[in-house]
């Protein structure tokens, strides 16, 4: 039987195996831009046309393209580069981040333009939360894909040294929207093997033997890896620039399982399908131990212990009880401060388990390259990471590796949102990859990323506010235990974050915590957008709301009476960082921002008849960068053509640093981005950069940037003075040239002096920032809503968010980023939730079962940047990725209360529960039921 | 994604035994959805040239089990006939976009059997029955109402086949309303509630969904009052019949079938009266 397609004008014709799916059929065959997000049919990224008709090609049967023709991203532009006008829109808007996701939303636009007018026109166009039902973002919140089909033109082309603070577009742009960005899989790498892991059915359970046998007999199985191949060393997963910071509780492979998911082994094969079957054959005896999947049970006395074989040396704060760590402290009596107040409210708050959900899956290719100087191979580990240099610390420590001898490489990244600090998968990758010395390819499926991977620390929160009659805050005291997993990567940090800002943000003279970091025998939590503040930000701002109303005042003005003061110190009950101050405070301007909103709104207007409607705020503050050192080099080099190489460690998954990264490049030395080529997110372009987490990608290596390239002005007219005599003072930059007193000398002429003169180093300048010391940023999320009593839905009417992120360095990617932040926060308010069985098994490991927010579910955010620039930030900018999550889910739950009465203290609120809370305080009230 | 144990792929033209392992092979889009490690041969049904929608002689509708989505979309935007809306109002109650449209046929959705189906919705409500063929070739019909049995289950034999559904022709008369409520915003269905009104003989029937585990469709002689209609679903749809799942608490889905089958009610019947 002979097979042809035809696939963006080119001929094929290898036979697709059985039950393959056109998605893999057309990777295999380099076309790279046809994406797996979910591999289920829900999110999209892998839609082509096939005879001109869209379908998510990861269900299409590849042998039914027998005889068709395909076109993927990468055939959408004319034959001599001009771009479809679709992809010229999604530039001009930017309708993109990560732009894993881009591909899809291109093929689908394209798809519905070439419908409109014909006979099966059914409007899509015009009806964009229909058209794209089929098409999942997670970094943008879709305003930004909006406007790209609506053809708005955001971008700007601004003159030479004037970039910093304009809407430059995204550099890797033109690539992501012709499919030709290069993601962490988006390689061909010859003699590639492919591993898949074994994972564990049981929540607890020690392995007494494993039987690899029939799976290495499995034709083309190279290798069943076991926890008898696996180094003795543990380690956690979690990446920090000190790995102290987290217990060390993690075996590459382990002979005790602490999860349902937990890896097993790993088998290595030619194929996916050979890995599998291997996976399928291996044959292992559980001896089953207790579990526990409930923090609070797991503390108890008698409950089972989880790392019953390790102590304090692993950094576990009491073994015993299962705490992996555990903060005290209180300033000032909070019982002192309650028996001041006229007012004290106590409540406990729960918030869910969230998946990340970045549409590009964790994995790594692990391979071997030659060494530049010729002294053999060295290891490559190119992954889906926001922290390259940590990974190869990491991989280093667990093998004995020489920094030399590994490298450590992101490609561009599909969305991280803390998920990827951590190394899920290149510790077991490398294993295989030394012991076969073969290139070996780790991706995880959607599913995995659910049972196999991270979520968001569930929270617990005890609060107990107490005012007096005036609305003077006495005493904040909270118990919060959260749940992370039965690993602590992270565990301690977060809880350790969560309780900092969101008590420092509000003046009390007496505050007090207890918080727990808990194992339990559920998978892993681990880093997530804003790092445990919104959790605990949830009680905080419901609680404030609450006392507000209960004391009779505006809770905006209840807010404002209490709030920290820009020469307040930053006091939490167990201290304050000495290098965390208010280094510029726009949190006034925030509150005014909602106080503005709700005078001028007038959204109520439209409210169907029936319904309720409310509005709420809620406000959160966060560190510009993580605590205890977050480094980062840069360095700026002329090149021989005038142009500049920029090299900097951080990685980019759709942050936009790169971008601001160039402009204040840009900015610096006088020149226009486009004279700048960046390198990044590799071990071997800079000494070294902890990595792109805690918001530090303008804020920690935007300043290396920016000391590098400040630096490499500096040596550049101190050069040109020298080379030409005129005095340095009257020497200036500009995009081609430094003018030395009238005379222009290019900068390719300097290049040439320079390597004539021998003193090549005069034409490069280094940059470091320790990310200390840092300053706060600010935000206020502001909702108004509407409810239907009758079925629970509620409709957004009016979304406001103020952010203080300093100098705003680049307004549309901020902007996308608040509108992100926004969209991901809805979601975990309003329907996602990882559940888990009474096993601790995760039963919505698809996108279909858990919902990840759609065009249709999410509302415009009108954003504002408040007036303020920072001192600590480079160029006046703060931090601005994580904290815009962190205010929605209480801004929300405020609304509702303001509509209904009825306070919400666990998240998420899904119509169906926001309905039975509502019926039932009918039946509490007596109203006749309908 | 990939179906890596599946080594085989068969015409089901050719009539060849049905063997364990097999599944036939209608649009893909939900066998390809899933991991199928027990499957190890596809049945392909995509060349038995049937014609997906057509008007019979006798005024029926008979739509094949092939039948894409989106074929029977654009079939039912051209249908002349009181309950054509229908057609695109169950169509756009899936949670799928219209590019699995494209691919995922009538007989796959209904062969899923799941609560949530809207092609199971529409063929209960307009009173459909199902051609089903064993493997011998004999043939069977049964209601659409009786082929979905419970979530994921139906009446369907190992290795029978669904052939086609059948809507008669005094359906396609009928005056329709349709309510739907889901979690989320364009979400999959939570509850999917249709009226039917027949202008023969003024007969209504109410079809319950989504919130059930599996279709009822209430007949009555004559539309029936507000406490009729409560009464009539009380005794029909038992306590456990209401599904509970992830995508709605069931006392939820109970209250917004009776909320949305009384709206049905006074949308069939002018201003609620009878």
């Amino acid at each position: 039987m002979s097979f042809h397609v035809q696939v963006n004008d080119q001929p094929f014709d290898a036979e697709p195996r059985a039950g393959q799916c056109l998605r893999t059929y057309l990777r295999e065959r380099g076309w790279f831009g046809v994406k797996k997000g979910c591999d289920a049919g829900d999110c999209g990224a892998c839609t082509v046309h096939v005879d001109g008709e869209p379908v998510h090609s990861c269900l299409y049967p590849a042998v039914r393209a027998e005889g068709r023709s395909v076109t993927t991203v990468e055939g959408l532009a004319a034959k001599d580069g001009e771009l479809h006008p679709v992809q010229q829109k999604f530039l001009d808007a930017q309708g993109f981040q990560c732009g894993f996701c881009t591909a899809g939303f291109l093929m689908t636009t394209a798809a519905l333009e070439a419908e409109r007018g014909t006979a099966h026109d059914d409007g899509k166009l015009d009806d964009l939360p229909r058209a794209f039902k089929g098409n999942l973002c997670r970094c943008t919140g879709y305003r930004a894909i909006a406007d790209a089909v609506r053809g708005v033109k955001h971008t700007e082309r601004p003159c030479a040294g004037r970039a910093v603070g304009k809407s430059l577009g995204a550099p890797a742009g033109p690539q992501v929207v012709t499919g030709t960005a290069r993601y962490t899989f988006d390689v061909d790498v010859p003699g590639l093997l492919h591993m898949k892991l074994l994972r564990s059915p049981h929540p607890h359970a020690r392995i007494l033997a494993i039987d690899t046998s029939a799976a290495l007999r499995v034709p083309g199985v190279h290798a069943a890896l076991t926890h008898e191949d696996a180094p003795a060393t543990l380690y956690s997963s979690a990446r920090h620039e000190h790995p102290t910071e987290d217990p060390d509780d993690t075996r590459v492979l382990d002979d005790v399982v602490r999860f349902v998911g937990q890896r097993v082994a790993a088998v290595v094969a030619d194929s996916e399908q050979a890995a599998e079957e291997g996976c399928r054959r291996i044959e292992v005896t559980y001896e089953q131990l207790p579990y526990v999947t409930d923090p609070e049970e797991a503390m108890r006395s008698g409950a089972p212990v989880i790392h019953a074989d390790k102590g304090p040396q692993q950094r576990i704060a009491r073994v015993e009880n299962n705490v992996a760590g555990e903060i005290h402290g209180e300033i000032g009596s909070v019982d002192d401060g309650f028996a001041e107040a006229a007012v004290v409210y106590e409540e406990t708050f729960r918030t869910q388990r969230v998946q990340h959900a970045s549409l590009e899956t964790h994995g790594c290719v692990a391979y071997f390259e030659p060494k530049e100087d010729g002294s053999g191979e060295r290891l490559t580990v190119r992954s889906s990471t926001q922290t390259p240099f940590l990974t190869r610390r990491a991989l280093c420590a667990l093998y004995d590796l020489a920094e030399d001898e590994v490298r450590v490489v992101a490609g561009r990244v599909g969305g991280g949102f803390g998920g990827k600090q951590e190394m899920l998968t290149e510790d077991i990758a490398v294993l295989a990859a030394l012991r076969l010395r073969r290139p070996v390819k780790l991706e995880y499926t959607r599913a995995e990323q659910f049972y196999g991977a991270t979520t968001r620390h569930p929270f617990t929160i005890r609060i107990k506010l107490g005012a007096r009659a005036d609305g003077t805050l006495t005493a904040i005291q909270m118990r919060v235990v959260s749940n992370t997993g039965a690993y602590g990567n992270h565990g301690p940090g977060v809880m350790f974050h969560s309780v900092g800002e969101s008590f420092a943000v509000y003046r009390a003279p007496h505050k007090k915590v207890d918080a727990y970091a808990v194992y339990t025998n559920t998978v892993p939590s681990g880093a997530f957008r804003g790092y445990g503040l919104g959790q605990v930000t949830f009680a905080v701002e419901s609680a404030m709301d609450e006392v507000a109303r209960r004391l009779g005042m505006d809770p905006l003005a209840f807010r404002e009476k209490n709030i920290i003061g820009p020469g307040d110190h930053m006091i939490t009950p167990i201290g304050h960082d000495e290098d965390l101050y208010i280094a510029s405070y726009g949190l006034d301007q925030c509150l005014s921002i909602v106080r503005d909103a709700i005078a001028q709104d007038r959204s109520t207007e439209e409210v169907p008849e029936g319904w309720l409607t409310g509005q709420g705020a809620a406000m959160a503050m966060i560190a510009t960068a993580p605590p205890n050192g977050h480094y980062a080099d840069a360095t700026v080099t002329l090149l021989a053509d005038g142009t500049y190489d920029l090299a900097v460690g951080t990685a980019e998954f759709g942050n936009g640093t790169t971008t601001v990264h160039k402009q204040i490049t840009a900015g610096a030395l006088h020149t226009t981005v486009d004279r700048i080529a960046v390198r990044q997110s590799d071990t071997d372009v800079v000494r070294h950069d902890t990595g792109a987490f805690g918001s530090a990608g303008t804020v920690v290596a935007g300043k290396a940037v920016m000391l590098a390239a400040d630096a490499l002005a500096g040596r550049l007219k101190t050069f040109a003075a020298r080379y030409t005599g005129v005095p340095r003072h009257l020497c200036t930059l500009d995009a081609e040239a430094v003018d030395c007193a009238g005379r222009q000398v290019t900068l390719k002429e300097l290049y040439e002096a320079a390597h004539v003169q021998g003193t090549q180093a005069e034409l490069t300048a280094d940059g470091y920032w320790g990310g200390s010391p840092r300053s706060v940023a600010f935000n206020a999320q502001w909702f108004r809503i509407a409810v239907d009593p009758q079925t629970g839905e509620m409709r957004i009417l009016r979304s406001v968010h103020a952010a203080d992120a300093g100098k705003v360095m680049n307004p549309l990617q901020c902007r996308g980023q608040v509108e992100g932040g926004v969209a991901q926060a809805l979601g975990a308010t309003l329907f996602e939730t990882v559940r888990l069985d009474e096993r601790g098994k995760v039963t919505t490991a698809a996108f279909r079962q858990y919902r990840l927010p759609q065009y249709a579910d999410m509302p415009r955010t009108e954003v504002h940047f408040m007036k303020t620039s920072d001192s600590t930030g480079p160029l006046g900018a703060k931090s601005m990725s994580e904290s815009p999550f962190n205010p929605v889910a209480p801004a929300f739950a405020n609304a509702l209360y303001d509509a209904t009465g009825i306070r919400f203290t666990e998240m998420p609120v899904t119509r169906d529960r926001v309905w039975l809370a509502i019926n039932q305080q009918k039946a509490r009230r007596g109203d006749s039921s309908p | 994604m990939d179906l890596n144990t599946v080594l085989d792929i068969r015409d089901a033209s050719r009539h060849e035994p049905w063997r364990p392992g097999d599944a036939w092979l209608g649009g893909g889009t939900y066998l390809f959805s899933e991991p199928q490690p027990h499957l190890r041969r596809l049945i392909d049904l995509s060349r038995m040239g049937w014609e997906p929608v057509q008007i019979l002689p006798d005024g029926s509708l008979e739509i094949a089990a092939t039948c894409t989505i989106a074929q029977l979309s654009r079939f039912g935007r051209t249908l002349d006939a009181q309950a054509a809306p229908l057609i695109e109002q169950c169509c756009r109650a899936f949670l799928a976009s219209f590019k699995i449209w494209n691919m995922a046929t009538v007989g796959g959705n209904l062969c899923n059997g799941l609560p949530a189906g809207p092609m199971i919705s529409l063929t209960a409500a307009l009173d459909g029955e199902c051609l089903l063929q064993a493997q011998d070739g004999a043939h069977r019909r049964v209601k659409v109402a009786d082929f979905v049995t419970g979530a994921g289950r139906k009446d369907l034999a190992e290795g029978e086949m669904l052939r086609s559904v059948t809507i008669p022709a005094r359906s396609l008369r009928c005056r329709t309303a349709f309510m739907q409520v889901s979690l989320y915003g364009l979400g999959r269905s939570a509850a999917l509630v249709i009226g039917t009104l027949d202008p023969a003989d003024g007969s209504f029937a109410v079809t319950i969904t989504a919130a059930t585990t599996r279709p009822f469709r209430l007949w009555f002689a004559l539309p029936p009052d507000r406490a009729e209609l409560r009464t009539a679903i009380t005794t029909a749809v038992g306590d456990g019949d209401w599904f509970d799942d992830i995508h709605g608490l069931p006392e939820w889905r109970r209250h917004m079938a009776f909320h949305l089958a009384e709206q049905v009610r006074r949308e069939l019947t002018l201003d609620g009266a009878r």
